[in-house]
């Protein structure tokens, strides 16, 4: 194959030999092989919709090139009783519609695995150990669909037809999501569901099942809905109130913008055809994070979204933001890097460079939501935490988090009011005389702000990068340079009381925990069940959810022996990061976990890693 | 004691406004004395003031450099906002899209715009911002000693006997291509004629970009130098005499028909540009540019305001902004409804 691991020579370790007598019930991973551009996206979504319809816990995955058509592409689908929604990967139902990566498709899939594919490709010959299907998809398509130039479109349904005869879909389930996909193009709609149910009946008529694999319905996604994380904080950003969004078009992040667009185009413009946001796309990144930092300082709500290049590129802004204490937010959709890296793939290795992004003393708040739910809660606490810090706010996400549709719980709607922060109005300066931008009034090391425009004399201050102190006046004192210095370390104590915390689950019985964020979080989910059904080992965990570390993470780490720090980069950033906050004795207790092939972290190598340092075996 | 009767002292000269012009100060400048930067900000001064601006409704921006200090040099009570090398245009850009009522200045210098910051200077032309744009141009960094800056005409000879061996950025010609919508070259000498472009700016709606030769008395005023004192007074083209009116007065000035172009600016107000040499028709881009490079062909200036066109819609325009500026919008304006939101939840 074709997605990596396995060509990586790792072959399934627990692959075993099915047969249609032992059924495995909604616990299985389908892989679509396809190439970019095909036009494959509404046939998968159809299939994921389809599982979800039926009350089945199901993720879906687009591994995708960096290409706009001919590449290969694959799109995995796993179903799974146990809610696990991390990438399995095995794959124990291929649909090849490559021909090109065909043989290496079939050739990565464990003993017992299930093929459907072209009859034309004859890819038997290599198999004898795999269920094949061959179906004449082109002959099947040309029967449906008259009209040449939709035959490479509507092909890809003959595939949804086929494997929903294979897997037992409940049809009412399947033609419901098709027509919700095409919910504005009844035509449309008519002939893909032609398609299905050629390729259903081909599949009744023409094959006796020879394999263990079926879905039955469930009721585990009631009341759920499916989303992208990109959608979600976009959707976030509209509640949080978001009036300026800046962006340079980037993968993966791209879409946060656009969605938003979207949002705000039929939520924010008033009866008149007058708009509530600006939007502007960039002249780069740059550029795009000047323009957020400029409305902040304006009294606007802004923000930008970007992935590693852009983040690299915002460094010296991002610097300004924090020394001259100004908001906005940027969400940062991490992919693999460095330079231009893998544009496509996903990971988790943009921790080290934003946490102190930009040159001198500098330090900066990070979000990292965890589900699609997060994306859009943090992406509103973002908003409120950007102007109560007066500071720039980074949620990070990633490629996986942001263009995967994921299940989730309804999102809430917001109860709390906006959190403006500390600003003064004309009214409060009358009363006060005078402010001092830059001091420490109460404590907490946030300063107060006026906005350009409020009507008092002595309203105005200057803003600058340069050396200032708490009237924003141009100095070069060693003291004050100092006494602002330690003033911003102060802000950053602040900082550690207002963010999410972090979810632990601690059974009281371990004396070895684990510590992930982000995307890292649905495999160390599936695999403490298989350490624990497996191996008898139980384990605590705690999910990091912002930085600056909350103190709850000091105190895990000090409750147990040892602490497995499970991410995605090559040099364990997280703990990293954790030893430059931890007092010595507790950094010794810190090992490492790390899973950065571009795709997905699953369980199996977290399971296997922890077996192996434990010395389980 | 003796009494004494004190003299009333008169009442200070104040503006529309009821301000006097100290309350357009600034800062004291800490540039070099004779620096031309130290005369223009004094022209802003003057131009706020006698156009009877509010100081808290302006907003002062900057990039980095001699430049990009003197907006602390001029009208203290305007929030200012002196950001990183290069990148004031896309500042700008956010924090008038958040508040689309201030009155935008912007500072910035040869090289803090044709250099690093080319890439925002030429997308902030194409956007017709509603900013003023103002480059202080010496054709030197100052602030690092004297290197050439990318303004610096080919011939002109450093301090240290280096010679500029490129080409210079043209940045009035730039703007005029890209679609800036006011575009004028001065000089920091001539305070008429920039007092005049200053006050036509203020009126104007969209991007102002004014090229002011501005010489550098410590690195480059000597011989040899194409943007000395005395090399720019010798060999500035002047297009015409500018006299700005404002709007609602009634236009009184006494000329020959046919001797003066009267351009009507967004807030109803004149320019009067009175020809002198030249015939020249500052709507017409393709006669500005080439007037442009016809002088400096013969190294000298065009001084005057080259090009304006009072049609074009700006950025907030082209956003469909509403009134209200977007940093004021409170919660209920910015909230969807809970209906909208359950529909959305489906």
């Amino acid at each position: 194959m074709a997605t990596g691991d396995v060509a990586l020579g790792q072959q399934a370790a627990s692959a075993s030999v099915h047969d249609a007598s032992k059924r495995v019930v909604n616990d299985f991973s389908i892989q679509v092989a396809t190439v970019n551009g095909s036009g494959s996206q509404s046939a998968n979504s159809v299939l994921l919709k389809s599982i979800f319809g039926m009350g089945i816990p199901v993720s879906g995955k687009n591994l995708f090139p960096s290409n706009i058509a001919g590449l290969p592409t694959w799109y995995t689908i796993r179903d799974s009783k146990y809610g696990y929604v991390a990438r399995k990967k095995e794959i124990d139902i291929l649909i090849a519609m490559n021909a090109e990566t065909a043989k290496e498709d079939i050739l990565s899939l464990p003993s017992g695995a299930v093929a459907i594919y072209e009859d034309a490709q004859n890819l038997k010959q290599y198999r004898d150990d795999v269920a094949c299907y061959p179906v004449p998809f082109d002959k099947l398509t040309a029967a449906v669909c008259p009209e040449a130039r939709l035959r490479k479109l509507v092909k890809n349904m003959i595939y949804v037809g086929v494997i929903a005869q294979l897997l037992s879909f409940d049809m009412t389930a399947v033609e419901a999501a098709l027509r919700r996909q095409f919910s504005k193009k009844q035509k449309a709609a008519d002939l893909n569901w032609a398609a299905v149910q050629a390729g259903y009946n081909y599949a009744a008529e023409s094959f006796t099942k020879h394999d263990p694999y079926v879905l039955e319905r469930m009721h585990a996604t009631e009341g759920k809905i499916i989303i992208d994380g990109n959608a979600a904080a976009a959707l976030g950003a509209m509640f949080a109130g978001v009036t300026v969004v800046t962006g340079y078009p980037i993968t993966p992040s791209s879409s946060v913008v656009e969605q938003l667009i979207d949002y705000l185009k039929k939520y924010r413009i008033e009866a008149d055809g007058k708009s509530t946001f600006a939007v502007v796309q960039a002249e780069d990144e740059l550029a795009a994070v000047g323009m957020v930092l400029g409305a902040g300082w304006s009294g606007a709500r802004s923000m930008t979204a970007t992935s590693g290049p852009g983040i690299s590129l915002m460094a010296e802004f991002a610097g300004l933001g924090y020394f001259a204490e100004l908001p906005g937010v940027i969400f940062d959709i991490q992919r693999v890097g460095p330079s231009t890296g893998l544009p496509t793939r996903t990971a988790q290795s943009d921790l080290l460079s934003i946490a102190y992004l930009s040159h001198g003393d500098t330090k900066h708040v990070m979000l990292l939501p965890g589900s699609v739910k997060e994306c859009y809660e943090f992406a509103i606490a973002a908003f409120d935490l950007a102007e109560r810090l007066q500071t720039p706010v980074f949620v990070v996400s990633d490629l996986d988090l942001g263009m995967n549709n994921w299940m989730s719980e309804p999102f809430d709607y917001p109860e709390k009011p906006l959190d403006r922060g500390k600003v003064l109005t004309a009214e409060d300066l009358k009363r006060l005389g005078e402010f001092g931008r830059y001091k420490d009034v109460d404590g907490d090391a946030i300063p107060y702000r006026t906005l350009p425009g409020t009507d008092h004399p002595k309203a105005a201050y200057f803003t600058r990068g340069s050396g200032h102190n708490e009237k924003a006046l141009y100095t070069e004192r060693p003291d004050d340079y100092q006494n602002l210095m330690e003033r911003l370390n102060r802000k950053f104590e602040t900082v550690r009381t207002l963010v999410p915390a972090p979810i632990v689950a601690q059974t009281g019985k371990s004396k070895v925990g684990i510590i992930a964020f982000g995307t890292s979080d649905f495999a160390v989910i599936e695999s403490r069940d298989q350490l624990k059904k497996e191996y008898g080992v139980e384990t605590d965990y705690l999910r990091i959810r912002a930085f600056p570390f909350a103190s709850e993470i000091h105190e895990f780490v000090a409750s147990h022996d040892r602490v497995y720090i499970v991410e995605q980069n090559r040099d364990a950033q997280l703990l990293s990061l954790l030893k430059l906050d931890l007092p010595a004795a507790e950094i010794v207790k810190l090992r490492s976990i790390r899973h950065f092939n571009g795709l997905p972290i699953y369980a199996r190598s977290v399971t296997d890693e922890f077996v192996l340092q434990e010395g389980i075996i | 004691m003796a009494t004494t009767t004190a003299t009333p002292t008169p009442a200070p000269k104040v503006n529309r406004l009821g301000l006097p012009i100290l309350d357009y100060r600034g800062g004291k400048t800490t540039l070099c004395a004779g620096c031309g930067h130290n005369a223009i900000s004094e022209r802003i001064i003057d131009a706020l003031y006698e156009m009877g601006v509010q100081p808290e409704r302006v907003m002062k921006l900057s990039g980095i450099g001699c430049s990009s200090k003197s907006p602390a040099y001029f009208l203290s009570r305007a929030h200012s906002f002196n950001s990183v090398h290069g990148r004031m245009p896309s500042v700008a850009t956010g924090a008038l899209l958040g508040n689309k009522t201030m009155t935008a200045l912007g500072v910035s210098g040869d090289g803090d715009t044709a250099s690093i910051g080319m890439g925002q200077f030429v997308h902030l032309m194409r956007r017709n911002l509603p900013l003023i744009y103002i480059i202080e141009d010496n054709g030197v960094y100052g602030l690092t000693k004297g290197q050439f800056s990318a303004t610096a005409d080919i011939g002109s000879k450093l301090k240290t006997g280096v010679i500029n061996d490129l080409p210079a950025i043209d940045t009035c010609s730039l703007a005029i291509q890209l679609g800036a919508t006011f575009v004028g070259r001065s000089f920091s000498g001539d305070k008429k004629q920039l007092l005049a472009m200053l006050k036509a700016a203020l009126a104007h709606k969209g991007t102002v970009m004014l090229d002011v030769i501005s010489p550098c008395v410590t690195f480059n005023d000597h011989e040899g130098s194409t943007k000395s004192y005395a090399y720019v007074k010798e060999h500035d083209v002047v297009l015409h005499t500018a006299d700005y009116i404002a709007g609602g007065r009634e236009i009184v000035v006494d000329y020959e028909p046919g001797s003066v172009h009267d351009v009507e600016l967004d807030d109803g107000s004149h320019v009067l540009l009175r020809k002198l040499d030249v015939d020249y028709d500052p709507t017409d881009a393709l006669g500005a540019l080439r007037i442009i490079h016809e002088t400096a062909d013969r190294g000298e200036f065009v001084t005057g305001l080259l090009y304006v066109d009072t049609q074009d819609r700006d950025l907030c325009e082209r956003e469909r902004l509403i009134p209200t500026p977007l940093a004021h919008l409170d919660e209920e304006s910015l909230r969807i409804s809970r209906e909208d939101w359950e529909k959305l939840m489906q």
